[in-house]
Order: structure tokens, then C-alpha cells, then sequence
């Protein structure tokens, strides 16, 4: 696990290689002000979310990964990886990061969008 | 008798007069028990093949056409060698030179002749009987009338309120005429119901538009100006306007030709328990008979007589008729009625009634020395059939009295359906009363002739061919014997909305083309979406596994969380550690090592679970891998509370302790639980042993469950606690422990391969029919050891501890965070 430490929040903080995500999955970054989920689509997309469910607060990162959608493992609500938004007819938004990839690297910020 | 009247070399002649239910039922059984016996001449006075004149009532309501009732074609008489004639009445019989000779001329020479003329219209013998729109209501040409006086006239009246009364006013009615119905009685069907139950009936009528006379005497048809009736006066003088008259006051019997040739008759053909006539060559069937004083009027009847008559003729010579009990239902759709026996009591005999005006049921029962005499039911009739045979049987009551008025599900258990209402009835319990025919009789023929239709039942087994009032029964038969696969559409649900392939369908693919990844399957299967979605790709992960499972591999991310993380997710994110307890057994030594790893990582709850072991709760999902370390450590496995999997053998103290126990059933259950452990599953499964009918270990709703008894093991199979419970059904009894292993290895396996991804045994049993699963696992030894092979081949890969594998490191990257970012 890395750890990195945040001085000024427009920055790019690196967390991880994109190998370290499994394809169709996620994993977390943990940070105080809230959990992180960090999802790898099929095709080696990837797109952080805040790992609360808009619904009940549920883990997104312990869902299921299908086309760039993540599936609630509460309660089956679908959101969407590149919106947040939850899909009809559930209504809700997860708040979005930031992500890019850069020669393999992933770096997240933490300007919610 | 001797034959020897017919020319060495040719057959005797079996003439028949009367093209009819009861006859041709017995030219049919006839043919059935020796075919090719007779030359067989048949005289009908309609000009038809013979129909079900029972669907009369139907073809009148609009509901069926005159094709549909057709029993048997010309092309049958042909196929069977018969000759027919049709639209010639049989006008004499020659004893002396025995022959018969129909108002054409047409003769026929006879060895035996079979008499089954049937009966007729009763009509009132009163001014304008005869006027024209006058008609009975008995046969093709009858309803044919009625159906064009209906596109003519307005007002019918249908005079008597018994069955057939009843049903003429309902088909005028829904053929759009104003319609009365005119009868002597002050309750209607008097012959059938009693009061409460005549009142609600003739409510519901009303309700549907039909209007009633009671206590009218009718004095006169009435001619209109254009000299067809016109209306009806009764006796106090008042009249109604009538374009159409229905006499439905009852029946005669045709006797005159049996009169004209000097047989005996008194309201009826007599006969003897051989359906002989006082002329041995004669025999008689049907309405127009006259046995040991009664005639009957049901078709049920009938054929039992029809049975007899051609075990005779056939020369088999033992059969005898003795008389029948009958029931009646009432063809008039949305109506249930159902009456038998003496349903209006009397001396020596008490009542059980049950009424609720308000719901439209009413239900009387008639008992006498514990035995049920009589029953008169209305509204709710699905438990007409059970009555009956209780009835027929004579079956001692007593011990259901308190129930017996709920009717049959009532013995059994919330959550049940029909289907396992017929499912409960004996194999002589009878189906179908027109036909006698017993639910056994159905069964073997679903299974022996391959069977999927009511159709196919119909023609197979002629249960439900006739009245069509025990459809709904058959069709329960079906669904229960050949499961989900009954009536002609399969149903294809598809999977899911990735694609338009049934869960079976894909199942069937990924063995025939020996698909062997996701990505395979689906572009094969071309799936809608790159990569499918939270309910498909957990459904082809475990399919594919279960397919090969010697070279499949497992798709973490195609797995629930549970299954990912081999815990269970908690609301606040934490998991759930359930270690494997062998058949709920323990000791200090297991307690202590629990104990320890609760306290090290601060479990906050512990409980004792509903599958008999330790539920450690609100573990950290990054503690998981080092608490399984010392779980490992200490011998436990993991407990799968979390998988589609084999979760866990209950099990009771059996005969190691128990004072009753017959088995030893803990142990039983550990084994049970060494050969199963591991197995992923379409949806959970569960085990239990208990040690005697006691069951304390609730075998009964389980996916598989055993009850230890004296002599053996019962095995019982698809049971579920839980939402929808339902008890289990009894796979079979074994002799040994052995036998019970490879049982439930067999069981196990056929579920694993052909049930639905999320569909516990339950519904697969109920969907596939039991019978289904016994064929596979009990009554072929060859297909029980090939899928027993098959389960413990798989076992060898399955059965790796997920826990310890992960405590060494497997998948790390599950249980720790990507990043921890640290804010300044
Ligand atoms: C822990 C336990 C309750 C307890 O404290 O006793 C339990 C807990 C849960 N049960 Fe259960 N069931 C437990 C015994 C039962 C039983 C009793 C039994 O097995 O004898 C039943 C009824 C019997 C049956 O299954 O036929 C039972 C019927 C269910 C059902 C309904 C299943 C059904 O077919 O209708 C569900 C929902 C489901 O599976 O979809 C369920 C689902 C659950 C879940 C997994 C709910 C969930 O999805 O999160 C619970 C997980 C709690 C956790 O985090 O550990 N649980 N559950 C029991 C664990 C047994 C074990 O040792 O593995
Ligand atoms: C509208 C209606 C509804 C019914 N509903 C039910 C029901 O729901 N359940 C039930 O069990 N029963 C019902 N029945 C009664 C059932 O149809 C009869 O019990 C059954 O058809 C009698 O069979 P059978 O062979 O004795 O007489 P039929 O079926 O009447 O056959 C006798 C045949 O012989 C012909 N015939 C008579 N004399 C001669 C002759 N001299 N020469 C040539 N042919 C002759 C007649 O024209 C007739 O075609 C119903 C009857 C009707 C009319
Ligand atoms: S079921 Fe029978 S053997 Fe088991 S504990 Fe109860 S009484 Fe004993
Ligand atoms: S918390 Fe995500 S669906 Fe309910």
C-alpha cells in the first residue's frame, strides 16, 4: 500500500499502479475524510467514486464491476462510474474524483466534481 | 354363448344401434380388450360421428365449436374397420332372425346386438308444445336451433332449474338473449344442492343478467302472429313473452325400440350386472337403461357400465357392474358447485357447514358413523375430488373431523400450492369422474408415453376429455410429474437482459460447444453487453465451474462480494467469520481456539448461529486473512455461511445419546458434511440428520434432509425454511449409510447441473417434478453412480479451504486498501 500526503488539493496525488486494480473491479483509498473506491472497467478504464452508496451508504468497491457500472452489494442499485448517478429508476448521485493514468500510474485528486 | 351361428371362417357380427357416449365407449373398450373380435355395424339417428354431448353446453355458450366435440371421426370408424351409418334410426329388431332393419330399409345381421339409444328430451305434454321455437336441449340439432333463434329473438324462457336448465340459460344469456328460467321447485337444482347452497347459486345467476320464476306452474305455449311461440302462460293466468322455449324438465329413456321388440322394460331397458338384457344376445348401455332400478344420467356412470359391457363382449366374462355413486358439477363458467351423495342428511346422519354468504362459499358435509355421506359445496370446489373419494372409500373420518371442512390443503402446510394438493392424493385417488380415472393411471401414462399437454393426457388417458371440470387437476398432475417442462411453450425466460438465451439454453451451449471462459460463452452466445452484468456473470461463472470443473477458472470478480471475500458483508461494511463446526458438533479444545481469536481482534458479537455453530460478527474486512490464520491454525475450515454453497449439516444427538434415537445421526451428519463441504452450488444448501421421526434437526426443510428410522433412512429431498417454506418430498428410504451418501451425492449433483443459477432445490423440484428427479436418483443405479462419480470428481477441486489459502496470502490485494492518503 502507498501512502501519500496531501499539501494542496488541486495536485495529483499518485495511488497506485493500474495492474494493482483488478479489471472489473476496485479497490479503496482510504483517507480520513472518507473511503475512495478506485474502479478498473473491462476495458482499462478507470474511475474513482466516493465508496457510499447513495442509497444507504453501502461500499461501492465491494461491488460488482459490469461495463463502466459498478452493481451495489446492498442492495443492487446500479451507478454509473463516469456520472455517479444511480440508474432509473433508484435516484442518487456518488460523489466523483478525479482520475487519470499516466504511463501506468494512477493518480486521483480530491477536487469532488 | 356360443358363436357358432357365424359362418366358419368369418367373424360374428356385433351390431350397434345408438351412436352415442355410452356405446361407443364400449366399442372403444371393446376394442381395447380384444380388437378385431367382431364385425361391427354402427346405426346413429344423427347425422354425426359420435361427439361429447356434454360440451353441449359449452358449443352453446360460444365457448367451443361443434368440430371440437367430435370424440370420433369418421376416419376413426374407417381405421378401426367399423361401418357407420348416420341419419338412420333402427325402427326394428328382429329376435327370431336377428336383425335389425333402420327407417331406410338398411338390415344388419346380428350375433350380438349392443342397445345404447340413450334418452330424450322430456317434454311437457301442454297446449303448444309443438309449436315451432319449441326445442329440448339434448343434442347438435337442438343447439343449433337455439343459436339461430338467438340472432332472432329477444326473450328465451327455459323451463326447469335443474343442471341442463341451467346451462341453457347461461349459453342464451351469453348469446345476448333476455333470459328467464321457469321452475316448478322453490330452490333450484333441488336434486343437487340444498337451500343455502341453491340460494347463493341462484344469486350468482342472477348477477349475471339471468332472471328466475319459482313456483311457476306452466299451463300454455302461447303461438305468435307469425305462428312460432310466442309466450308462456302459467296456471294464475299471467304470461311472459317467449321467442324461444327450453324444455329442460328431464329425460326419457328411448325404449321404444326395445318395447317393439318384447324386451322388458320399466323406465328404462332392464338389465343385469353383465349389461345383458332378458334377451343373452342383447345388451344395453347408457341413459336408456334401467339398472337394479336406476337410470343414470352422468356419463361417469355410464362408462363404468361401458367397462363392463365390453369385458363381455370381449367373452373375458368377469367383470359386473353393481351401480355407481354419483357427483354433479355445474358448466356454467365462474360458477363452482359440486355435490355427492345424500347431501341433505336426515335421520342417523349430522352436518358440518361452513358458510360465508359474503365470499360466496358455502360448504356442507354430511357424515354418518364417521364415515362422510354426502357433500354439497359451492364456491371454493378444488376440494370436490378429495370429498368424493373419501366418500366412495368409506374412509373413517375421525380423526378429521376438526379439519376436514377446510379442505384437503389444510392437512398439509402453509406455502403449498395445487400442485402438491394432487401431489398428497393417492394413485387410486380418482382425477377424473366422467372417465374413472385415477391419478395413477395419469402419472404412468405422463411418464411412460412422454406426455407434456393436456391434449396428450386427454388422448392418452381421456381424463379431463370429457365434462372438463378436473382440468385444472390434470394440469396440476402434469406440472408435478413432468415439472416446468408441461405444456407446449417451454417457457424461455432469458437470463438476464444481456441476452435472449434461457438459463438452460446457456447451460446446454457452454457443454455442447465446450465453452470454457466467460468471454467465450459470450460471444458465442452473442451477449448484448462487453461484459455482461451483476446477475449473469455470477450465474456463467458458476455454470462454466460447473461445467469443467477441472479446468475452469474461478472469476473473483464475477463473484458477490460474500463469495469474494468468503464472509458475509454487514451493514456498516464489516464481515461475518463462520467456521465450519462438523455436524454442529464441538470441543473445549475447538471452543478455546474460537475464544482466543475472538478476543485477539476484538470481535464485538458472538452468536450462536440457526445452522448450529459460532458466528464471530464485525470483523474488519483487513483482519479477515490474519484471523483465518489462526482459525487454520487451530483445524477450522470455513463454514461457506456466505456461499451458494454447501452450507451446513444439522444434526441431532441420534442413538450415541438419545434414548430414542434409531441412528447414529450426529455422525451420519459429519460424514455427510466431509463429502459435501466445498461444493458451490446454484443457491445455498442445507443438510440435516435427525435421529428418529422426532426430526430435531428439522430434516424435513432442508435441500436435503434425512430422517433416521428402525429399519433405515428416509431421504427427503426440496425442502425450505425460510420465505416460502415448503416441506420436503420423500425421495426414498435406504438401508444403509453407504446408500445414503451416494444418494445425496447423486441428488446433489443432478441439482448442481440442472438447476437455475439462484434457484434452491425448491423450486427446481417443483419445476422439474419430482418423478423427474426419482427416475435419475433412485430408480436407475446406473445414472445415480455416474452423477455420485461426477460429485466427487468435482469435490477433488472444490474441497481447498478458501480461508487457508488467503491466510498464506491468496488474493491479498482483496483486503488492503490501494492508498492511504493522509491529510495534513
Ligand atoms: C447467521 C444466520 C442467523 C443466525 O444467527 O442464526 C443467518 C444469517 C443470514 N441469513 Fe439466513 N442465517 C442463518 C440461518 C438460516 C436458516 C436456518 C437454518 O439454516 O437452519 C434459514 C432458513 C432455512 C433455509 O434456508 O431454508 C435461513 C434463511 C435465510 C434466507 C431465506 C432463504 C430462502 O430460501 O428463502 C436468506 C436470504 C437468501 O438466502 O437469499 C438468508 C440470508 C441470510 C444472510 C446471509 C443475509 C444476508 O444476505 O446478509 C444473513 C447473514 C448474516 C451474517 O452476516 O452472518 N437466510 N437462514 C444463520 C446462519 C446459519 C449458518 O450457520 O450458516
Ligand atoms: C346439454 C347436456 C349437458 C350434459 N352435461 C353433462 C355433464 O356435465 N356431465 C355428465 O356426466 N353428463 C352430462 N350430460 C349427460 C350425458 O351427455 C349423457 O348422460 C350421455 O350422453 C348419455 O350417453 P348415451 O350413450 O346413453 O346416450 P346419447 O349420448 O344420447 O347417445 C344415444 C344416441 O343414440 C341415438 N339413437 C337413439 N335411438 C336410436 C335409434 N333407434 N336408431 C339410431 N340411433 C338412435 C341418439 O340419437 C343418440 O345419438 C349432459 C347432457 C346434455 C344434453
Ligand atoms: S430426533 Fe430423535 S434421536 Fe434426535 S434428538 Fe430427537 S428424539 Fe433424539
Ligand atoms: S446501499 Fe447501495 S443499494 Fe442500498
Amino acid at each position: 500500500m502507498q501512502t501519500a500526503t496531501m499539501t494542496d488539493a488541486e495536485t495529483w496525488i499518485s495511488i497506485g499502479r493500474i495492474e494493482d486494480i483488478p479489471r472489473q473491479g476496485a479497490r479503496v483509498v482510504t483517507i480520513s475524510t472518507g473511503d475512495i473506491a478506485v474502479f478498473r472497467t473491462a476495458d482499462d478504464e478507470v474511475f474513482a467514486l466516493a465508496d457510499k452508496c447513495p442509497h444507504k451508504g453501502g461500499p461501492l468497491s465491494q461491488g460488482i464491476v459490469h461495463g463502466k457500472r459498478v452493481t451495489c452489494p446492498m442492495h443492487d442499485w446500479k451507478i454509473n462510474l463516469e456520472t455517479g448517478l444511480a440508474a432509473a429508476p433508484d435516484e442518487g448521485c456518488a460523489a466523483r474524483y478525479p482520475v487519470r493514468v499516466v504511463d501506468g500510474m494512477v493518480s486521483l485528486s480530491l477536487m469532488v466534481e | 354363448m356360443d358363436m357358432s351361428t357365424a359362418p366358419a371362417g368369418s367373424k360374428p357380427k356385433l351390431v350397434m344401434v345408438g351412436n352415442g357416449m355410452a356405446g361407443m365407449r364400449t366399442l372403444e373398450e371393446l376394442l381395447k380388450a380384444a380388437s378385431g373380435l367382431y364385425d361391427v355395424t354402427v346405426f346413429g339417428d344423427e347425422p354425426h360421428p359420435n361427439y361429447n354431448r356434454i360440451m353441449l353446453s359449452p358449443v352453446l355458450a360460444g365457448e367451443q365449436s361443434v368440430e371440437q366435440i367430435v370424440l370420433n371421426s369418421r376416419d376413426w370408424y374407417a381405421e378401426n374397420g367399423i361401418t357407420l351409418f348416420t341419419g338412420r334410426k333402427v325402427v326394428k329388431v328382429d329376435r327370431r332372425t336377428r336383425c335389425v332393419e333402420a327407417d331406410d330399409g338398411t338390415r344388419a345381421p346380428y350375433d350380438r346386438l349392443l342397445l345404447a339409444t340413450g334418452s330424450k328430451s322430456f317434454v311437457l305434454p301442454i297446449p303448444g308444445a309443438n309449436l315451432p321455437g319449441v326445442v329440448g336441449f339434448r343434442d347438435i340439432a337442438d343447439v343449433e336451433a337455439m343459436i339461430r333463434a338467438a340472432s332472432e329473438q329477444r326473450h328465451a324462457v327455459v323451463i326447469g332449474g335443474g343442471l341442463l336448465g341451467l346451462e341453457a340459460a347461461h349459453g342464451l344469456k351469453r348469446r345476448g338473449m333476455e333470459v328467464t328460467v321457469v321452475h316448478l321447485g322453490a330452490t333450484l337444482l333441488e336434486r343437487q344442492l340444498d337451500e343455502p347452497a341453491a340460494r347463493l347459486l341462484q344469486r350468482s345467476l342472477e348477477a349475471k343478467g339471468i332472471r328466475f320464476l319459482l313456483q311457476a306452474q306452466t299451463a300454455a305455449l302461447l303461438p305468435s302472429t307469425q305462428g312460432r311461440v310466442g309466450a308462456v302462460q302459467f296456471r294464475d293466468g299471467k304470461t311472459i313473452p317467449a321467442g324461444l322455449v327450453v324444455m329442460a324438465v328431464g329425460i326419457r329413456p328411448n325404449t321404444e325400440l326395445a318395447e317393439s321388440a318384447g324386451l322388458h322394460c320399466t323406465r328404462g331397458l332392464v338389465v343385469n350386472d353383465t349389461m345383458q338384457t332378458y334377451d343373452p344376445r342383447i345388451y344395453a348401455v347408457g341413459e336408456c337403461v334401467s339398472h337394479r332400478g336406476i337410470a343414470y344420467g352422468l356419463v361417469a356412470p355410464l362408462f363404468e357400465q361401458a367397462k363392463v359391457c365390453a369385458n363381455h363382449l370381449a367373452e373375458h366374462g368377469v367383470a359386473r357392474y353393481t351401480g355407481s355413486l354419483t357427483s354433479t358439477k355445474l358448466k356454467v363458467s365462474g360458477i363452482d358447485l359440486f355435490s355427492a351423495g345424500d347431501f341433505a342428511g336426515g335421520e342417523g346422519t349430522e352436518s358440518l357447514v361452513y358458510s360465508d354468504a359474503a365470499a360466496g362459499t358455502y360448504k356442507k358435509l354430511v357424515i354418518k358413523g364417521n364415515r362422510l355421506v354426502g357433500a354439497c359445496i359451492y364456491g371454493d370446489t378444488l376440494d370436490g375430488a378429495w370429498y368424493f373419494d373419501l366418500l366412495r372409500e368409506g374412509t373413517d373420518i375421525s380423526q378429521l373431523r376438526k379439519t376436514i371442512l377446510f379442505g384437503q390443503s389444510h392437512l398439509g402446510d402453509s406455502g403449498h400450492g395445487n400442485a402438491d394438493r394432487v401431489a398428497a392424493l393417492p394413485d387410486t385417488a380418482e382425477i377424473c369422474g366422467c372417465n374413472g380415472v385415477c391419478k395413477g393411471d395419469i402419472v404412468n401414462a405422463i411418464r411412460d408415453k412422454k406426455l407434456f399437454t393436456l391434449e396428450e393426457v386427454r388422448a392418452h388417458t381421456k381424463a379431463s376429455a370429457s365434462c372438463g371440470s378436473c382440468t385444472g387437476l390434470v394440469e396440476a398432475l402434469l406440472a408435478h410429474t413432468v415439472g416446468g417442462d408441461y405444456s407446449a411453450a417451454p417457457s424461455r425466460k432469458p437470463l438476464c437482459g444481456c441476452t435472449d438465451h434461457s438459463h438452460d439454453e446457456v447451460r446446454a451451449t457452454i457443454l455442447g460447444h465446450g465453452l470454457k471462459t466467460m468471454p467465450d460463452t459470450m460471444r458465442f452466445l452473442e451477449w448484448k453487453t462487453s461484459d455482461g452484468c451483476a446477475k449473469c456473470r455470477p450465474a456463467l461463472n458458476y455454470y462454466l465451474l460447473c461445467a469443467w470443473p477441472d479446468e475452469y477458472r474461478d472469476d473473483a470478480q464475477s463473484r458477490f462480494i460474500n463469495e469474494r471475500a468468503h464472509g458475509n458483508i454487514q451493514k456498516d461494511g464489516s464481515f461475518s467469520v463462520v467456521p465450519r463446526m462438523w455436524g454442529g458438533l464441538t470441543n473445549p479444545r475447538e471452543l478455546r481456539a474460537i475464544a482466543d481469536v475472538a478476543e485477539k481482534f476484538q470481535v464485538p458479537e458472538m452468536k450462536v448461529t440457526g445452522g448450529q455453530r459460532l458466528d464471530l460478527f464485525g470483523v474488519k474486512k483487513e483482519d479477515l486473512p490474519a484471523m483465518w490464520a489462526d482459525l487454520t491454525q487451530a483445524g477450522f475450515v470455513s463454514g461457506h455461511a456466505y456461499g451458494k454453497a454447501l452450507r451446513t449439516v444439522k444434526t441431532c444427538i441420534g442413538n450415541r445419546w438419545c434414548r430414542f434415537g434409531t441412528q447414529d445421526s450426529t455422525g451420519l451428519g459429519v460424514r455427510l458434511e466431509e463429502m459435501t463441504w466445498g461444493s458451490w452450488m446454484p443457491h445455498k444448501f442445507k443438510l440435516a440428520v435427525s435421529g428418529c421421526p422426532r426430526n430435531c434437526a428439522e430434516s424435513t426443510i432442508k435441500d436435503f434432509g434425512v430422517v433416521c428410522v428402525d429399519s433405515g433412512y428416509e431421504l427427503h429431498i426440496g425442502g425450505n425454511g425460510g420465505i416460502k417454506v415448503r416441506i420436503t418430498d420423500l425421495l426414498c428410504k435406504v438401508e444403509t449409510e453407504a446408500e445414503v451418501l451416494e444418494h445425496c451425492a447423486a441428488f446433489t449433483q443432478l441439482y448442481r447441473e440442472e438447476a437455475h443459477y439462484l434457484e434452491r432445490t425448491a423450486p427446481w423440484v417443483e419445476r422439474v417434478g419430482l418423478a423427474h428427479i426419482k427416475a435419475k436418483v433412485v430408480d436407475d443405479a446406473t445414472t445415480r453412480k455416474t452423477l455420485a462419480g461426477r460429485f466427487h470428481r468435482a469435490q477433488q477441486t472444490a474441497q481447498t479451504d478458501p480461508w487457508a489459502a488467503r491466510a498464506e496470502g491468496d488474493e491479498a490485494h482483496e483486503f488492503t486498501a490501494l492508498a492511504e492518503i493522509v491529510c495534513e
